[in-house]
């Protein structure tokens, strides 16, 4: 009896190992970071975290600022609730998703306070706001809850990178136009400007909060143009 | 009493959650499609932010501010927990959303269907948060500033999510461009709505 329990054993072995082993980045996990980037950006298609990614794009620091802190918990966060998905109960799961997010946060808080002290104040509560950032929320639940780790990784930083490249993008047209720097350094010559004999005035209307929305509705109307399966009917 | 209605209509109208800090976007894009769905989410929005700013105001000034804890004894004068405010909150804010929910369902049963999924969806909007860490910022002197915040906050929210959604329901006869209708045409129209909303700035109170 004990033989025949063994070899049962040893057959199911043979059956796993015969299972080809799927390489790290195969085409499905690399459909997972590529997706969020275009088809199925958490912003303009998935309309998720909007937010944070319209609250600071004035200048285009705190924006790459904002951008790792939300790839470290977006990656962070979707790893452990993929660790802890059998473990769960459904009822209190988004309890226990909100405790998992919240306390990384709290961590991403505590370090920009100590190493870039002004750009936390400059970000102010929307730091906090990684929290009910929906896009975290949102691919915890839809994704996280129900597939491995390594995969769940991939996803979150691929959505990650969806997001930082919205973020990245309004807050370049709105520091370049609106202030005339990128990352604070000034690239428009001075000799253009108006106060030099120039012909050239920054736009002080981009560093207000309505053009951040109306940067985004274009950049959607942009990516919709050339994507025309997105049309919404 | 002056400086209250200086508060409320500050909160309404220049410092509105959406238009002016863009807070609770995603509900506010999602569930802005009826009127009717939209005045039970604004109601619903109302409602937890009026309890969970106090209710957050009176934890951050007796527990979590530095030398909060020293009406327990002079020995914690020194200790400062305000690393813990955020879960704090979003805990106050989940298990607030629960509670409200159960004492609806108990003695408004029509209301509660009215509100429906909208109810729990709220823990998780960010201008709850975003409500009681603008409070934490600003330093209320007392918790009826903080009450009155709150629930101004609620009504600029409001306001905001049953314009857009009075807006939307005329649009959709209109011929707008293909690649723009839907989400684009809605963010074109909210900004071109916080244009609006900015001239509230001038009003000095």
């Amino acid at each position: 009896m004990a033989d025949v329990l063994e070899k049962k054993e040893e057959a199911k072995e043979l059956l796993i190992d015969k299972q080809p082993k799927e390489p790290l980045l195969s085409k499905k996990n690399r459909k997972l970071l590529n997706d969020p980037l275009n088809d199925n950006n958490p912003i303009t298609v998935q309309v998720l975290g909007i937010c944070s990614a319209l609250a600071i794009t004035v200048k285009l620091y705190p924006a790459l600022v904002m951008s790792i802190s939300v790839l470290f918990v977006m990656a962070a966060g979707n790893v452990i609730v993929s660790l802890m998905r059998n473990f769960i109960p459904n009822r209190i799961r988004i309890i226990v998703q909100l405790v998992v997010v919240a306390s990384l946060v709290a961590l991403v808080d505590q370090v920009l306070k100590a190493f870039v002290y002004d750009v936390s104040k400059e970000l102010s509560v929307f730091v906090g706001l990684i929290i009910t950032n929906c896009i975290i929320m949102g691919r915890l639940e839809a994704f996280a809850l129900g597939n491995t780790v390594w995969k769940s990784f991939l996803d979150g930083i691929g959505n990650a990178f969806g997001y930082a490249w919205i973020l990245l993008a309004v807050a370049f047209f709105r520091e370049l136009l609106g202030s005339g720097t990128l990352f604070g350094f000034q690239v428009i010559p001075d000799a253009w400007y108006l106060a030099n004999g120039g012909f050239y005035s920054n736009n002080g209307f981009m560093l207000l909060p309505p053009m951040a929305l109306i940067t985004v509705g274009i950049i959607i109307w942009v990516q919709r143009a050339r994507n025309t399966k997105l049309i919404e009917e | 009493m002056q400086e209250l209605v200086n508060l409320f209509v500050k909160a309404i109208f220049v410092d509105n959650m959406i238009f002016a800090y863009f807070l609770g976007m995603c509900s506010y894009l999602a569930v802005s499609k009826k009127v009717s769905t939209a005045v039970g989410l604004g109601i619903a929005v109302i409602f937890v932010l009026t309890i969970t700013v106090p209710v957050n105001f009176l934890l951050e000034n007796y527990i979590l501010r530095e030398g909060a804890l020293s009406w327990l004894s002079p020995a914690f004068a020194e200790v400062d927990l305000s690393f813990l405010s955020f879960i704090l909150f979003i805990a106050v804010i989940a298990s607030m959303v629960q509670l409200v929910e159960m004492t609806v369902e108990k003695f408004s049963p029509s209301l509660y269907n009215a509100l429906g999924i909208f109810l729990p969806l709220i823990a998780v909007n960010c201008a709850i948060l975003g409500g009681s860490l603008f409070m934490q910022e600003r330093n209320f002197i007392g918790i009826t500033e903080a009450t009155v915040f709150g629930f101004g906050s609620g009504i600029g929210w409001f306001l905001a999510i049953v314009a857009i959604a009075a807006i939307r329901e005329k649009i959709q006869y209109s011929n707008v461009p293909a690649p723009l209708k839907g989400l684009g045409i809605t963010f074109i129209v909210t900004g071109l709505m916080g244009i609006a909303f900015m001239s509230f700035m001038g009003i000095k109170l």
